[in-house]
């Protein structure tokens, strides 16, 4: 990409965001030194859907939900969360997300039940809703037999957990999860579906991103494509895979499909060298 | 394989030039003082061997064997062995571990205090320039002195890093750390003997008090490489043949604990032992449930659980030991004590000065949660403040009856508040605005994270000269309150002491908490780089 330091594409090309969604990002941009990791993303996710974004590593799924949750300052763009701009009324707007960031650690001197306690209370909940909501999510979670186990020495699926659910305590009114099912195990990742399903079911509004475009077509009801720091393709999970499947429509978009040719040393029979 | 890793380390000593515009000035800075302390070595040596070369021997003995003790010791208890080229990274390569071995001993001399070591050790040869056959001797005697120096702090830091991993170990460890220690004093006291007997000014009192430290230092791993040429250039084969093979003997020792260590390590998965458990919520369920109770809650909890700050908790009940040990060897007395609660003060003060780097990427839950500035830093202040008040009173009211001054005590109290509110004010303030790595939660307290030494320590510097200056007030009158000693003047340094800390306190939280809540993201991100 070439040494480009003006602004994204001018304001008149950018809709105003929409106020009654549950997420609105407009003409969002972040370069890290010379890589341009998001390159002007608008995106509406409608309040009530289960929101799913796709893309290749790189693409800047993790990039573009940091800046939609407030733990990385946009160069450009803004968002708007049930119409609160998140970026000029942060307490506000972040007081209605959950968020499951990707690849931080937790505080993991703490134990799983002490680390739901402070989550809840520095959502500023009153003691007797964190102790019975923290119960709840522990027993969601499958979690209830670590409860007083230390975060450090949970396995990588239990940590995803713990994390989900200090995610959720606060019952935000959006989610925002980036992979929230890597590492979980098929019968833990079906309940969480399942509590997802139904948080969705009762008004609530789901972001995953994932790289399993199967999940994604079977649970969501709307989805992005994204490559390349730009939405490629955005909507119903019907209207953006139209005939084909998600994972074919994919890879028409992203390409980079290759035939696998190249590798032929990798051959065991050849592994002489 | 072994050129590879030397030039693996110089590429990522380069590569630290890159990164930040404040690293390369620590690194040049650093290295311009290396230099300058070098010259004046080397030149010392060729002056004094010139003038005696006798005297110059035994006084390179000397100060030999304390770098190369500094090397093995210091790593262990400060700053942490350079994990640059940390072995664990190696594991999927199949590389012959004595290839390894080899490469990350040659790759140890890549560093600033590494070729300083080695530059110093090989010009301090240059005082026998007379002698050439001491000559030739002194550089293979710099060569072992500087290879013993990196084999051995390899070979500490990689053997006692496993004990780490366990808490009664830990606290072992910590006796064991007392012994050094303790032992300062004294040397401190002999040391000063010395400079009393040299007063006179002939080099022969220097040497009268040197040479009996000669006759057991040079004997010792530590001092017998630096004893190679004095030994030669006397014709005293015998000696020097004896000092080689206990040079050569301590190197191949060093480096088969190092092996051993390392084929350990190797095969061990970091984190290990058995998972431990706690019961309830602990100060969870103690502390108020607000979200302020809760940070508070959460940074007591991480001050008895994680070693990385109980490391520093540790060195508190330590003051008094070590404090009397120095003023009883040295002639101070229990006089020395009184500096005990102001120092203790300040130690707990200064341990939230880089909370934000401790906790790492966890620190994106405050970040999400939208956690408000005010609340954060009277978080992590208010557990120091509660825990910390109570102690340093009590160190002061000790010290006062340990050295009988009980009218120092009020300009001690104030000294003593002053300080610690100092402290926790600008460690408040400085932390939402310097981050500098730090070994990660759950990796051995050993360990300095990679280019972090200089950034380290300018940030360490910046809160300590700012500490330094809002107690300038309070120092100016309680030093002559005590010395003199002037009981009014006491009174005005407890009232100036109490109302300064008290107001650096304020002010350095609310400065703090308005960065932070300007910087938030900012924040997560420099924590984010630190991987």
């Amino acid at each position: 990409m070439s040494d480009q330091t003006g602004p994204p594409p001018p304001a008149a090309t950018v809709p105003p965001p929409d106020l009654g969604a549950a997420l609105s990002l407009r003409g969002l941009w972040k370069r890290f030194g010379q890589k341009i990791a998001v390159a002007g993303v608008d995106l509406d996710v409608p309040t009530g859907s289960f929101f799913g974004l796709v893309g290749p590593n790189g693409a800047g799924k993790t990039t573009s939900l940091s800046m939609a949750t407030g733990l990385l300052r946009p160069d450009f763009g803004t968002v708007h969360v049930h119409g609160t701009d998140l970026w000029a009324r942060p307490e506000e707007a972040k007081a209605t997300l959950g968020v499951l960031p990707d690849g931080v650690r937790l505080f993991d001197r703490l134990t799983g039940a002490q680390l739901l306690t402070y989550a809840g209370l520095l959502r500023g909940l009153d003691r007797d809703t964190v102790a019975g909501r923290t119960e709840d999510l522990l027993r969601a979670m499958d979690l209830v037999g670590d409860r007083d186990t230390y975060v450090v020495d949970y396995s990588a699926g239990m940590t995803k957990k713990i994390g989900l659910a200090s995610a959720m305590i606060h019952a935000p009114g959006v989610l925002v999860l980036d992979e929230p099912f890597e590492a979980v195990d098929p019968v833990s990742a079906a309940n969480i579906r399942d509590i997802l399903h139904g948080y969705v079911r009762d008004g609530g509004t789901v972001v995953v991103s994932s790289h399993v475009m199967d999940l994604v077509q079977r649970m969501c009801s709307h989805v992005a494509i994204i490559a390349g720091g730009h939405v490629l393709a955005a909507g119903t999970v019907a209207q953006v895979r139209g005939e084909q499947s998600l994972e074919d429509r994919f890879v028409d978009l992203v390409g980079g499909r290759r035939e696998s040719e190249g590798l032929a040393w990798l051959r065991s029979s050849s592994a002489s060298s | 394989m072994v050129a590879q890793l030397v030039r693996l380390k110089l590429t990522l000593l380069a590569n630290t030039f890159r990164r930040s515009v404040w690293q390369t000035v620590g690194l040049v800075l650093g290295s311009l003082y290396g230099l300058g302390v070098l010259v004046l070595v080397v030149a010392a040596a060729v002056a004094g061997g010139t003038a005696d070369p006798v005297v110059t021997g035994h006084v390179v003995t000397v100060v030999g064997a304390l770098v190369v003790l500094a090397w093995w010791v210091v790593p262990v208890f400060a700053f942490g062995v350079d994990a640059t080229l940390d072995p664990r990274r190696f594991v999927t390569f199949a590389i012959p571990r004595r290839t390894l071995l080899a490469g990350l001993a040659l790759a140890g001399l890549v560093s600033i205090p590494a070729a300083v070591t080695t530059l110093g050790a090989l010009g301090v040869s240059l005082a026998w320039w007379r002698h050439p056959v001491a000559l030739v001797a002194g550089v293979l005697g710099g060569l072992l002195a500087t290879a013993l120096c990196v084999v051995g702090s390899r070979a500490t830091t990689t053997a006692l890093a496993p004990l780490l991993d366990s808490r009664r170990s830990r606290e072992v460890l910590t006796i064991v750390a007392v012994l050094p220690l303790v032992l300062i004093g004294p040397a401190v006291g002999w040391l000063a003997n010395g400079v009393e007997v040299t007063v006179g000014g002939s080099p022969d009192g220097l040497d009268a008090a040197l040479a009996p430290l000669v006759q057991v230092v040079g004997w010792t791993p530590l001092g017998a490489p630096w004893g190679l040429a004095s030994a030669a250039g006397e014709g005293a084969w015998g000696l020097f043949l004896a000092r080689l093979a206990i040079s050569v003997a301590a190197l191949a020792l060093a480096w088969w604990v190092w092996d051993r260590s390392l084929a350990r390590e190797l095969v061990t998965p970091r984190g290990g032992g058995e998972a431990a458990a706690a019961k309830g919520l602990g100060w969870f369920g103690r502390l108020p449930a607000t979200p302020t109770g809760a940070v508070a809650a959460r940074a007591a909890t991480y001050w008895l659980r994680d070693p990385r700050y109980a490391a520093s908790i540790a060195m508190v009940p330590l003051l008094p030991l070590v404090l009397l040990a120095v003023g009883l060897t040295n002639g101070a007395g229990g006089g020395l004590l009184l500096v005990m609660a102001p120092l203790a003060a300040w130690l707990l003060g200064f341990g939230i000065s880089n909370d934000v780097g401790y906790d790492n990427t966890a620190f994106a839950l405050h970040v999400a949660t939208g956690t408000p500035g005010r609340v954060d830093r009277w978080g992590r202040v208010l557990p120091v403040l509660v825990g910390g008040l109570p102690l340093s009173l009590a160190f002061a009211l000790v010290g006062c009856a340990v050295a009988g001054r009980w009218d120092a005590l009020p300009a001690l109290l104030g000294l003593t508040l002053g300080v610690l509110g100092a402290s926790l004010g600008i460690s408040s303030a400085v932390s939402a605005r310097l981050v500098y790595p730090v070994p990660r939660p759950g990796e051995s307290p050993f360990k300095s994270p990679q280019g972090a030494t200089m950034a380290t320590m300018l940030a360490q510097m910046a809160a300590m000269a700012i500490t330094l200056a809002v107690s300038v007030p309070t120092l100016a009158l309680a030093v002559p309150a005590i010395l003199l000693p002037m009981a009014t003047l006491g009174w005005v340094a407890l009232g100036v002491g109490v109302v300064t800390g008290a107001v650096v306190l304020l002010l350095g939280v609310r400065w703090g908490a308005r960065t932070y809540d300007r910087r938030l993201p900012e924040l997560l991100q420099q924590v984010m780089a630190f991987g």
